[in-house]
């Protein structure tokens, strides 16, 4: 379980969050969404604990500040948005810097396995000599998810719940793999573990998402499950721009049709 | 045995290092056995090995040459090469990127500064400091100059955990200038003798080895490279950037100070007692990098010997190309790292955007 508490981080002197209370709990897909610029990426980085903050952020019961490096990447591993690499290093190689903490959760003889299994989970079996620098950017982004699987490759680990941070892990992906990247999500999430992504795409939340956080200015504006919170009004105000929102049958889960930039709802 | 996962080069890295180390010892034995003397370390040898010891007078020079100028110096070059190759790989994972070097971004040039302070001043103002620290002032005030130097360049090209390529090299430039400076004006001050003294040393060399002086830098430079093993895995993360390194469980500041600290020492004490030897700090990783991949675990071991072996190379040829005379190692090993460091520029032309 996270939760936030008057959060408030500033950067540079200016407040990019402020008084957020947020809940995300172990067995969910919370997912984080809002326009460029409402504050999303810095919240995440707080809950990673590379930022300083006011309030108070728990995981796990635990303050964020007070967790050291290998205490937090024991718990908590993080996808950021985009990963620059210095060096010709290979894929199988950046894999495995997943496990340089040492705890991925699993035995020492199934650890030299992981780095292949987790390439396999993310679509990329047979990629392992390659060099990193030489893939597309969609291979590359599913490459630091393998390698981020591995660092909590069991969900649960010593009776906890671990945590996957994803800043738009689906950014680069075509469609099978954005497909792809959220069942593992989900699958995580289903094994006990909890996942909190940032996501742009409006229909993937929906269909992804147990628990739905919109962002605006720093601050929360809605949260809830998907029904509740993808509502015609919430979605217009926060974007500025005009969107319908339908229910499809079976799940009875929304769907966003854009409409056009100007919101006639004044 | 399992079979290695496609893309594990540790295996061709424990190869390359198996090859190296024999190398090394094949390097020794040439250097051993060469020189402006015609003393032949296989006489000394032989006579180690005899039976009987029939000490005669040649056997006796031969072996004074082996014990207090060859191996001495033998034993300097494998210290300093394995030092500065080791410092370049060190810097190069730390500040994220394969131009850093030692001698081009103005640690040496600070190290420089301290050492030449001690040669000029040791006796007049920093007289406190040579009573105080004896024969370890040279390569204290080195490491001190060396330190200053690196702690202030990363302050200047890190931000947000990124260096910058063109920041960092500007500023060691910049740093370099200033250091070199100061130390111009030491060298304005000093007297004829000390004028001798830093000449020679500035272009640095290997010759003036003694066991004294490998006493005082190789406890320094074991230890520097002693704590590489504990960092190799931090800086591999650290290839990822400083966020994600730490997020992987990587204590990133700690790791920042170690390898500063190791860095400034292995170059202080190797500025102190050869003087500034350029390029091999670039140009070691950069081979091995090309051979056995960027994974610090084996590249930082693998520079040691590389290192070791390309220094007494050099040594090698800066003894024996203007024979009887010598040449200082630092222009042999300019000429020939200045035009490889162009070729790495080149090589990264598109991957390098300054």
């Amino acid at each position: 379980m996270i939760e936030a508490r008057q959060l408030a981080v500033s950067l540079g002197g200016r407040p990019i969050v402020s008084n957020v209370d947020l809940a995300a709990r172990a067995g969910e897909v919370t997912a984080i969404v809002g326009p460029n610029g409402s504050g999303k990426t810095t919240m995440l980085r707080a809950l990673s604990g590379d930022l300083a903050y006011r309030g108070q952020i728990t995981i796990n019961g635990r303050e964020v500040s007070s967790l050291k490096p290998p205490e937090a990447a024991a718990i908590r591993a993080v996808l950021p948005q985009a990963t620059s690499l210095s060096f010709p290093f290979t894929v199988h190689e950046i894999v495995r810097l997943g496990l340089v903490g040492g705890l991925s959760g699993v035995s020492e003889r199934e650890r030299s396995d992981l780095p292949r299994r987790a390439l396999e989970r993310v679509d990329l079996a047979g990629f392992a000599g390659r060099l990193y620098q030489e893939l597309s950017g969609g291979e590359q982004q599913r490459v630091q998810l393998a390698r981020v699987l591995c660092q909590v490759w069991a969900p649960v680990y010593e009776g906890r719940a671990r945590f996957l941070f994803l800043d738009e892990p689906v950014s680069s992906l075509d469609i099978r793999h954005q497909l792809v990247i959220m069942d593992i999500a989900r699958e995580f999430a289903a094994a006990g573990g909890g996942v909190v992504a940032i996501l742009h795409d409006l229909n993937l939340t929906a269909m992804v998402a147990d628990h739905v956080v919109v962002m605006h200015d720093g601050r929360v504006a809605a949260a809830g499950q998907a029904v509740d919170v993808m509502r015609d009004e919430v979605l217009a105000r926060v974007f500025g721009c005009e969107l319908r929102v339908g229910v499809v049958p079976p799940p009875g889960r929304p769907f966003v049709l854009p409409q056009s930039v100007v919101s006639r709802q004044t | 045995m399992r079979a290695p996962a496609a893309g594990d080069r540790g295996g061709r890295a424990r190869l390359a290092s198996a090859a190296l180390c024999a190398a090394l010892a094949a390097t020794v034995l040439i250097s051993l056995a060469s020189g402006a003397s015609d003393a032949s370390a296989l006489t000394v040898l032989r006579q180690w090995f005899a039976a009987t010891p029939q000490p005669n007078a040649l056997a006796l020079r031969d072996s004074i040459i082996i014990y207090e100028v060859r191996l001495p110096r033998i034993l300097l070059g494998i210290l300093v090469g394995a030092g500065l190759a080791v410092s370049g790989a060190v810097m190069q994972g730390l500040f994220r990127n394969p131009l850093a070097d030692p001698g081009l971004v103005g640690v040496s040039a600070g190290a420089s500064l301290g050492a030449v302070s001690i040669i000029v001043l040791g006796q007049g103002a920093l007289a406190p400091v040579t009573d105080l620290l004896g024969p370890l002032s040279l390569p204290l005030t080195a490491f001190v100059g060396g330190l200053a130097t690196t702690l202030l360049l990363y302050r200047v090209a890190t931000r947000h955990g990124r260096t910058s390529v063109a920041t960092m090299l500007l500023a060691g430039i910049a740093l370099a200038a200033l250091a070199m400076a100061l130390t111009g004006v030491l060298i304005f001050v000093a007297d004829d003798r000390q004028l001798r003294d830093l000449t020679f040393w500035q272009l640095g060399s290997l010759a003036g080895a003694t066991w004294s002086k490998i006493a005082a830098v190789g406890p320094v430079i074991a230890l520097g490279i002693a704590t590489t093993p504990f960092i190799a895995r931090g800086l591999n993360a650290m290839a990822l950037g400083e966020a994600t390194a730490g997020h992987l469980g990587i204590p990133v500041q700690r790791l920042k100070y170690v390898a500063i600290i190791a860095v400034s020492a292995m170059v202080g004490a190797s500025v102190a007692v050869s003087g500034a030897i350029a390029f091999v700090g670039i140009v070691v990783p950069h081979l091995l990098r090309l051979a056995i991949g960027p994974d610090n675990r084996y590249l930082l071991p693998a520079s040691a010997l590389l290192g070791a072996i390309l220094l007494l190379a050099a040594d090698a040829v800066a003894r024996t190309i203007v024979a009887p005379a010598e040449l200082p190692i630092g222009i042999v090993t300019a000429v020939a790292g200045a035009p490889f460091f162009l070729w790495v520029l080149l090589r990264n032309r598109g991957v390098i955007d300054l």
